[in-house]
């Protein structure tokens, strides 16, 4: 199978910090790849590089064939690279279905055109019954939705998500995990940024793992979690070393 | 969108009738600085409150405007209609190599960099001798007895209603262009610039390009609020034309009206225009900044109580009339469920 999306080699620097090691992984089309990793291990950072955010200081994305590295975050967005952010940056003075109508005016100029896909995406996510709340005036969990939706508006290949599930009730993460495979149902592939191992485990067909800016491990669900180092990682050298005498 | 069109016919029509109810000169001439000022608040509401980059020289676009029009009639003759458009085309340009590097840093440099360039542009003129310096142009003026063709021709009129209708139709042209703008993909991607630029990038705008596309028909109206203004007043000076005054008459009166909003302009414009030819009516020479006192309380008390001007108290009102129609509707507070 083709990569769609290939990092190669990617390293980040922020004056002496080291946010990105030679990170190297692969995402096939429909495929959902998540990415995890402590707080800190440079998670946001390697997206920041991928959508054009932060330029990386060496390594490429090549996405589709093409090297897209450094390319400015709207140029990426174009080719179907979407990305959502941690922090939800939901526009507040619009309503929930203008915030989505304003990424589907990406690849049209009408204004029917963009409602009715905008629609369309509201219905998806079921945030159609919000369609009209101001953005200001919604709870977290449909910041989240909100943010998906819009960044899926923009019609991409590769939806990239940032922590959409932090900070939501058990409900809330089922529904969105529902839609992870929805819209893997649909063709697309989609990049995870999570700390939610139970969402992440049941959805996921390759997990990549970071620590302290450095890829440890990749592979399926299973064989991550019983990986020593991702453990290591995880739950700290002490508890490491008890469940190796146990 | 239908009640908005409404709400535009009944100003318009209140305008329209203003010139057949008084033949008074002084309601008749805050008029015509009313429609001209609200143009220009509307052509600086379209970068600052559609696009959010505040200017605050707005003024050189303006001077600009009425420089192009004013030098092309007095030194060769050419129709004020054609220097109209040309001084829009010239304005344009000067915005464009302006903003282009101030659009790609983020913050303030945009704001800081309009003040500056107003006022060199103004040290320009002052010192340049084609355009008569300091002393300004006496644009030259055609026979009285010139037939309504000619007078047209030469956007020169004897008495003051045909300047009225000349400012109201292009102010309802430039109103009907920044609702369209609003309503566009154009109005949808600007908020979105306004709001975030990183979700705008994210989602495949390019922030550049729309700001500086904006500044660009915000440039091209101001030039033309330019050319008519000096038409109508026949005389310009580089002090009056590129002073700061001008840049912040405009940006006051749409901050008063409403920022972001197609009726801000207007509504802060019925305000501070007939205030400031009032008081220089009845108080004359010695009381030159009165209607800038009055006006200053106002902004103080708007920005405090109601950022988003007079427009914001009356969509309050509104919102509240039509909450005790439906009678006590709560929100949908539900949280997802499904």
């Amino acid at each position: 199978m083709k990569p769609l999306l290939e990092i190669k080699n990617i390293t980040m620097k922020f004056g002496s910090l080291v946010a990105n090691e030679d990170v190297s992984f692969t995402i096939h089309e429909n495929e959902i790849v998540s990415l995890i990793g402590p707080n800190g291990a440079g998670k946001t950072t390697l997206f920041n590089c991928i959508t054009g955010f932060y330029k990386p200081y060496c390594g490429n994305v090549i996405f589709d064939g093409k090297d897209i590295t450094g390319m400015a975050p709207h140029k990426i967005c174009r080719l179907g690279v979407t990305r959502t952010f941690q922090i939800v940056k939901t526009l507040n003075e619009m309503t929930v279905k203008e915030n989505v109508m304003t990424g589907a005016f990406l690849h049209t100029n009408n204004r029917k055109k963009a409602e009715e896909i905008a629609e369309e995406i509201l219905d998806i996510t079921g945030l159609t019954p919000k369609k009209d709340v101001l953005g200001a005036n919604l709870t977290i969990a449909d910041r989240k939705r909100v943010e998906i939706a819009r960044a899926l508006a923009t019609n991409p290949r590769i939806l990239m998500l940032d922590e959409c599930m932090a900070g939501l009730n058990q409900t809330e993460i089922k529904d969105v995990m529902s839609l992870c495979l929805k819209l893997k149902e649909k063709g697309l592939s989609l990049l995870i940024v999570e700390h939610i191992m139970e969402a992440i485990m049941p959805i996921s067909d390759n997990i990549v793992v970071l620590n302290a800016g450095k890829k440890i491990t990749e592979g399926p669900p299973q064989e991550v979690v019983n990986n020593e180092e991702v453990i290591k990682a995880y739950l700290g050298e002490r508890y490491h070393a008890k469940s190796k005498k146990s | 969108m239908v009640r908005n069109k409404k709400i535009l016919l009944i100003i318009i029509a209140i305008l329209a009738l203003i010139p057949i109810i008084t033949k008074s000169k002084a309601v008749l001439n805050a008029v015509i600085l009313l429609l001209i000022f609200a143009t220009l608040g509307e052509a600086w509401n379209l970068i600052t409150g559609f696009a959010g980059q505040t200017s605050f020289g707005h003024a050189a676009f303006f001077g600009i405007g009425a420089y192009t029009s004013a030098v092309l009639y007095y030194r060769y003759g050419i129709t004020p209609w054609i220097g109209l458009i040309l001084g829009g085309i010239i304005a344009a340009a000067v915005a464009a190599i302006m903003s282009y590097p101030c659009f790609k840093l983020k913050g303030h440099y945009f704001a800081v960099a309009t003040l500056a360039v107003a006022e060199i542009i103004k040290q320009i003129f002052v010192s340049w001798k084609y355009v008569e310096g300091a002393t300004g142009i006496s644009i030259p003026i055609i026979p009285r007895s010139s037939d309504f063709i000619k007078r047209l021709f030469y956007l020169q009129f004897n008495e003051k209603t045909p300047w009225v209708y000349i400012c109201l139709v292009m102010f309802t042209a430039v109103i009907i262009l920044c609702s369209y703008l609003e309503n566009s993909k154009m109005g949808y991607y600007l908020k979105a610039i306004r709001e975030s630029h990183e979700v705008a990038e994210s989602i495949g705008i390019n922030p550049t390009n729309y700001k500086l596309y904006t500044m660009l028909i915000s440039a091209f109206i101001s030039a033309i609020c330019g050319s008519i203004y000096a038409q109508y007043i026949l005389y310009i000076d580089p002090f009056m034309m590129f002073s700061l005054d001008v840049s912040m008459k405009i940006v006051l009166l749409t901050v008063l009206g409403g920022v972001g909003n197609v009726f801000g302009p207007i509504i802060g414009a019925s305000i501070f225009i007939p205030l400031s030819e009032f008081t220089r009516i009845k108080l004359g020479g010695s009381g030159t900044g009165v209607d800038l006192m009055i006006y200053g309380l106002l902004i103080i008390l708007i920005t405090c109580y109601q950022p988003k001007g007079v427009i914001g108290i009356v969509q309050k009102l509104a919102e509240r009339s039509k909450k005790a129609n439906i009678g006590g509707e709560g929100k949908i507070e539900a949280t997802s469920g499904n």
